[in-house]
């Protein structure tokens, strides 16, 4: 028994600002205090407020360093591991107050957070399966196989309400159902870890942080549809994540929890880990299928749909990470649980990978039906440098653009969809005033394009025209009857596309144009982008009452585009100006205005 | 008893066949919907979305070509939606695409021009935008690689993968970068292509096309210290007369002929002359195998596709291949040989031009080895069906009206063994003919072998030829000859005689062979139709056997000897070399 546990993130975003390297200093730290039969130091998956890695958390107390440094280690073994006096200086600012020191618990980032997908990232060492069983793990696949039937579970699922995580929402009960009912002399359960929308990462701390819960909630998968084999597909750009589910694969057979004869019931379920190249489209799920059966990652046409002709033409599941990662609370708690949680069509949590204009960026787990407000203002701790929140974008490439207007729109499937946006995978980027709408919905539009398979001619050629148009607009070009253009191209794209990848490609144009068609009139007729973003558009000027003549902007422009003499207001000739952005860097008066 | 299945088409309601597709429903009720992806089988992707439709109920529009009927459906083709849709797409294609139509050959036979037309796309420039620009690929013999045509459909990335078990060509890239070609940017002549053309055959714009060598027979004609010979293959009279209007499986051998005579070939020969010479030394290099313990099964080596595949990707099998010259060899090398001495020409003044359904023959003709007089070559120049039929229009022959000539004598005669070379299961019923004598002495109590007849991808049969059971096998397509090819190679299947075609369903379907679109090609069995006629022409030849065929007798008498050996083994027959897969 330990008295006390040092627990170090180990996921990706610390463990690229060298939290191994911490966890190393701790280890030695505490040898050379003579701890180390009292205090152990655990490698974790991800704690969620990225933005304050390294983060190191200090059990009992529950004491949350942030941006942890090598260098601070040694003092706070010796202060707080040593002497019992946790080093304040170190802590997240948000749990000091006065004399008391809060419990992570109730800082603003966590208390409003409910985590059920990622209840053991952070808690437990994902790379021992004592500690996962510790935590109820596999009691879930015990139960199942001991005490239901394989039509228990899929009830259980179905009235759980549990819609699947990777964006479509579809019904996750009743996919199985359909699995379920065809009969084959093979069937699938496969996994989608193929997280690419821009931003999201939810999918990886689950692995990264708690793998087991998925290996538990595929057998689970397996058992109630009749299948054996399940396969994980996961994106090669994600090593901690391979390696650590590989780990528990492998502790798991050591356990008899995956194999031939699981829990002496004769149950019988394996995985096997494949391994995707990066494109994006193979988060669609025919083309993931078809990547795992060795061709060219591409979507192809349904129906047959996978519950009746999927990997290898056999009936298959697939769900993403987080929707596996429910699996095993559901059995445990109860459908009823589950369904208690959220709003009424979409039950549970949803996990959002906050990024952009915003304090606290990271990973939140929060019930379906908090506001937008909820999670930008409070969780998300504002936007930074105080400037305002102008829209929040919502399911990645696919999704749209939600503006301030809507900021306490209950966020579920259906109220997304009914703004013109998604859910998605949950990415959440958030954007403030200094963000031009037309460039954002360039810059998705962009990664579509980049990322289109190219088998169907609406999402091959299209998408590309589409962008084009767009960037008429941005480089000063647009007409006003590019709009119709715009809007009659995005339909067919939308109504002619192959899969989802192109169906839903046009929406960040068409959701940025329903909200802010005031933006794409300024770029079209009067050629300027307010937001200062478009670099064809802006027109810098210098306020000659601001100016103070200190000649410092003629100075650094590269191209003399600026003159005046000293402490008189300059001028700058926009038939030389660049555009670089130079000169408002050093003007320390502010004086230099552009859009 | 068929399950039938009501649906409405168009507000009319119909008992379709469960299972079955929109498009094929729709083509069954006698309305045409326009595809370009889709082929039948082989390329059922729903990739080119030209052929939505709308379904009451669904999302968005569907594509008719792989989506199944459902009892209750309802399905409009004809909407002002759908209209628009197929436009939009149409004009998206036309952005990427070169539309240099003045100068294409598939003009007027470009199923993408035809769409068009049919949609009234009038704006090549509504989405104007980037355009790559590809390199053309002219490397290989046998044809031309012109991407800046290409519409992506991967028609020809399934017939190359899916029919012929080759995969040279496929899709590289991705988005709006996506084209087709070999791996790593490989150029064409540089990978293993066994250059069957069948890619040609399937694609729907002028991006693949047979090298056209036209101009050089041209010159030869023209050129007065020549005497140029031509010899049509047995499969041209099937299919030639669709380049001038003609149903499918008309034969038109006499109008050929009278057409190569006014193209001004000096003499008019048929290469059905030379499947009969094949017949007796394939027949005889059989029964010699099967009598002295030689390696069995015997293959046959008639079509160039079929052996570059062999010596390419089974060169295990290559002392199986008949060592026997194909008809068209056979027949260059006899024209340089007999026929100079016959008609005392010197061999090196001779320019000896076949029209053969294959673009493969292109290749065939520059192999080693195919050199019955030292110095010259036994084919000079190969021009497909197609190219034939250019020059019959550049000439301004009225097809239709052209008289029904003969071919010229001294290699002009031929028998009903010889014509069924064209289709899969021919050459094998040809040579049973001549083998049931050769081994027995008896003519063969029925000249027809019926059962290794049919376009069936592989087909088995086994003949009592004199008290000896011949297993035989027929299998055209090269992805069935590798499945027959394994079944040999692991003892599964024990054959005396195989009969291989590089294309599906033999010569008939060759790929130099007039362009079908696929929106006959998906309805109709045109394999079945090019075969009846060369079916018809043999059930009505007065000899069907090639040791009947009096030049045969008089050559083998006169010049070459016995056959196999000697003087016919020097002239007749040819060897073969392993080739390298990789690239």
């Amino acid at each position: 028994m330990f008295r006390s546990h040092v627990m170090v993130c180990g996921g990706t975003g610390c463990t690229s600002s060298a939290s191994q390297k911490i966890i190393e200093a701790f280890e030695s730290e505490i040898i050379e205090n003579g701890l180390d039969k009292e205090v152990k130091v655990i490698r974790t998956g991800c704690f969620g407020l990225c933005a304050l890695g390294p983060i190191v958390v200090i059990y009992p107390e529950g004491s949350f360093y942030s941006m942890v440094k090598i260098e601070n280690v040694k003092e706070i073994v010796s202060e707080h591991l040593l002497k019992g006096r946790p080093v304040k200086k170190f802590l997240y600012e948000e749990t000091v107050s006065d004399d008391a020191i809060k419990s992570l618990d109730e800082t603003d980032f966590y208390k409003k957070q409910l985590r059920i997908a990622l209840r053991n990232c952070g808690i437990i060492n994902p790379e021992s399966i004592e500690e996962y069983i510790g935590f109820d793990g596999y009691s879930a696949l015990g139960k199942v196989l001991t005490e239901m039937k394989p039509q228990d579970v899929i009830s259980c699922i179905l009235d759980s309400g549990l819609r699947g995580r990777g964006g479509g929402g579809f019904p996750t009960g009743l996919k199985w159902k359909m699995a379920a009912g065809n009969d084959s002399d093979q069937k699938y359960v496969c996994c989608n870890a193929d997280e690419g929308d821009p931003g999201a990462f939810m999918d990886r701390s689950v692995l990264e942080g708690d793998p087991h819960v998925l290996i538990e909630a595929m057998a689970i998968a397996g058992y109630a549809i009749g299948a054996t084999k399940g396969y994980v597909y996961v994106r090669a750009e994600y090593p901690i994540a391979v390696e650590r589910l590989q780990i528990a694969i492998n502790q798991a057979r050591e356990y008899s929890l995956l194999g031939n004869d699981i829990f002496g019931t004769g149950f019988e379920f394996d995985l096997e880990i494949k391994l995707g190249a990066g494109a994006f489209v193979c988060g669609e799920e025919t083309a993931l299928l078809t990547s795992i059966e060795g061709h060219r990652g591409e979507p192809r046409p349904r129906p047959p749909f996978p519950a009746v002709k999927g990997l290898f033409e056999k009936p298959t599941i697939l769900n993403n990470v987080e929707t596996y990662a429910n699996i095993p609370r559901i059995i445990l708690n109860g459908a009823e649980w589950f369904a208690s949680i959220g709003t009424e069509k979409s039950k549970g949590t949803k996990v959002f990978a906050l990024g952009g204009k915003i304090n606290n960026t990271g990973l939140v787990e929060v019930p379906m039906g908090t506001t937008l407000r909820e999670i930008v203002e409070e969780i998300g701790g504002g936007i930074p440098n105080g400037k305002t929140f102008k829209a929040a974008q919502t399911g990645g490439p696919s999704g749209g653009c939600i503006p301030a207007k809507l900021i306490d729109t209950k966020i579920d499937y259906d109220n997304l969809i009914s703004i013109g946006s998604m859910m998605g995978s949950g990415g959440l980027i958030v954007m403030d005033e200094d963000t031009c709408m037309v460039d954002i919905a360039k810059f998705f539009l962009e990664f579509t394009v980049e990322e289109s398979c190219g088998k169907c001619t609406p999402c091959r050629v299209g998408t590309k025209r589409l962008l084009e148009m767009l960037e008429k607009i941005t480089s000063g070009n647009g007409e006003v009857e590019d709009i119709p253009k715009i809007q009659e191209l995005s339909a067919f794209i939308k109504a002619n596309s192959l899969c989802g990848l192109g169906q839903t490609a046009p929406n960040p144009v068409l959701s940025t144009l329903h909200y802010f068609r005031d933006e794409y009139m300024q770029h079209i007729v009067n050629k300027r982008c307010l937001a200062g973003v478009c670099k064809s558009l802006l027109r810098y000027s210098i306020d000659a009452d601001k100016c103070k003549g200190c000649t410092i902007c003629a100075r650094v422009c590269p191209t003399g585009a600026i003159s005046g003499t000293v402490k008189n207001p300059h001028v700058i000739d926009l038939s030389k100006c660049i555009k670089c952005g130079a000169c408002i860097e050093k003007c320390k008066f502010g004086a230099i205005l552009k859009g | 008893m068929e399950n039938l299945i009501n649906i409405k088409i168009n507000n009319a309601t119909y008992a379709v066949k469960a299972g079955t597709t929109i498009l094929q429903a729709c083509h069954d009720i006698g309305i045409d919907i326009p595809t370009l992806c889709y082929l039948k089988e082989i390329n059922e992707i729903g990739a080119c979305r030209i052929c939505v439709v709308e379904v009451k109920g669904a999302r968005s529009l569907v594509t008719a070509c792989v989506y199944p009927v459902a009892e209750g459906m309802e399905i409009l083709t004809n909407t002002e939606k759908v209209h628009a849709a197929r436009r939009t797409n149409l004009e998206l294609v036309l952005s990427t695409h070169d539309m240099n139509c003045l100068a294409c050959s598939r003009s007027t036979n470009c199923e993408l021009q035809k769409i068009c037309l049919d949609y009234g796309v009038t704006k090549t420039d509504k989405f104007d935008g980037a355009k790559i620009v590809y390199p053309i690929d002219d490397s290989a013999v046998h044809m031309v690689r012109d991407n800046n045509k290409c519409i992506l459909c991967r028609r020809c990335v399934a017939a190359c993968k899916q029919s012929q078990a080759i995969g040279v060509i496929g899709v590289n890239e991705r988005g709006f970068n996506t084209n087709i070609g070999c791996a790593f940017e490989a150029k064409l002549a540089d990978s293993p292509c066994v250059h069957c053309g069948q890619c040609i055959s399937v694609c729907p714009t002028g991006a693949l096309t047979e090298k056209d060598n036209t101009d050089a027979v041209w010159a030869a004609i023209s050129d007065t210290s020549k005497h140029v010979v031509v010899q049509p293959a047995p499969s041209v009279r099937a299919a030639l007369g669709e380049e001038f209007g003609m149903a499918i499986g008309t034969n038109v051998e006499g109008k050929m002929a009278a057409a190569l005579r006014r193209l001004g070939f000096d003499k008019v020969f048929d290469t059905n002359t030379a499947a009969d010479f094949t017949i007796i030394e394939e027949a005889t290099e059989f029964v010699t195998r099967v009598t002295t313990g030689g390696t069995l099964p015997l293959i046959t080596s008639c079509s160039p596709g079929w052996v570059k595949y062999c010596e390419t990707y089974h060169p295990d099998f290559i002392p199986n291949l008949s060592s026997c010259k194909s008809p068209q060899q056979m027949f260059g090398a006899l024209t340089k040989t007999y026929y100079a001495e016959k008609a005392n020409i010197d061999p090196s003044d001779i320019v000896c031009v076949s029209v053969m359904p294959c673009t493969a023959k292109k290749f065939e003709v520059t192999r080693d080895d195919m050199s019955a007089v030292e110095g010259t070559v036994d084919v000079d120049i190969s021009i497909t069906t197609r190219e034939l039929a250019k020059m019959i229009k550049r000439a301004g022959l009225n097809f239709d009206r052209l008289p029904e000539e003969t071919f010229d004598p001294l290699l002009g005669e031929s028998t009903g063994a010889a014509v069924i070379f064209g289709a899969t299961g021919g050459v094998m019923e040809a040579a049973l003919r001549t083998a049931v004598k050769y081994v027995t002495g008896e003519e063969a109590a029925s000249v027809e072998f019926t059962d290794v007849r049919g376009t069936k991808g592989i087909k088995e049969a086994t003949y009592n030829v004199g008290g000896i059971e011949v297993n035989c096998c027929v299998a055209s397509g090269l992805d069935n000859c590798n499945t027959v090819l394994n079944a040999v190679r692991n003892g599964e299947k024990s054959y005396h005689f195989i009969e291989f075609m590089a294309c599906p369903g033999g010569c008939v379907n060759g790929g130099g062979q007039p362009i079908v679109p696929a929106s006959v090609r998906n309805f109709t069995d045109i394999k079945a139709l090019r075969a009846s006629a060369l079916y018809n022409q043999d059930a009505s030849s007065e000899l069907r056997r090639s040791h009947d065929n009096p030049i045969v007798k008089t050559v083998y008498d006169e010049f070459l000897g016995t056959p196999g050996v000697g003087k016919a083994h020097h002239i007749l027959h040819t060897s073969y070399v392993k080739r390298d897969i990789n690239y």
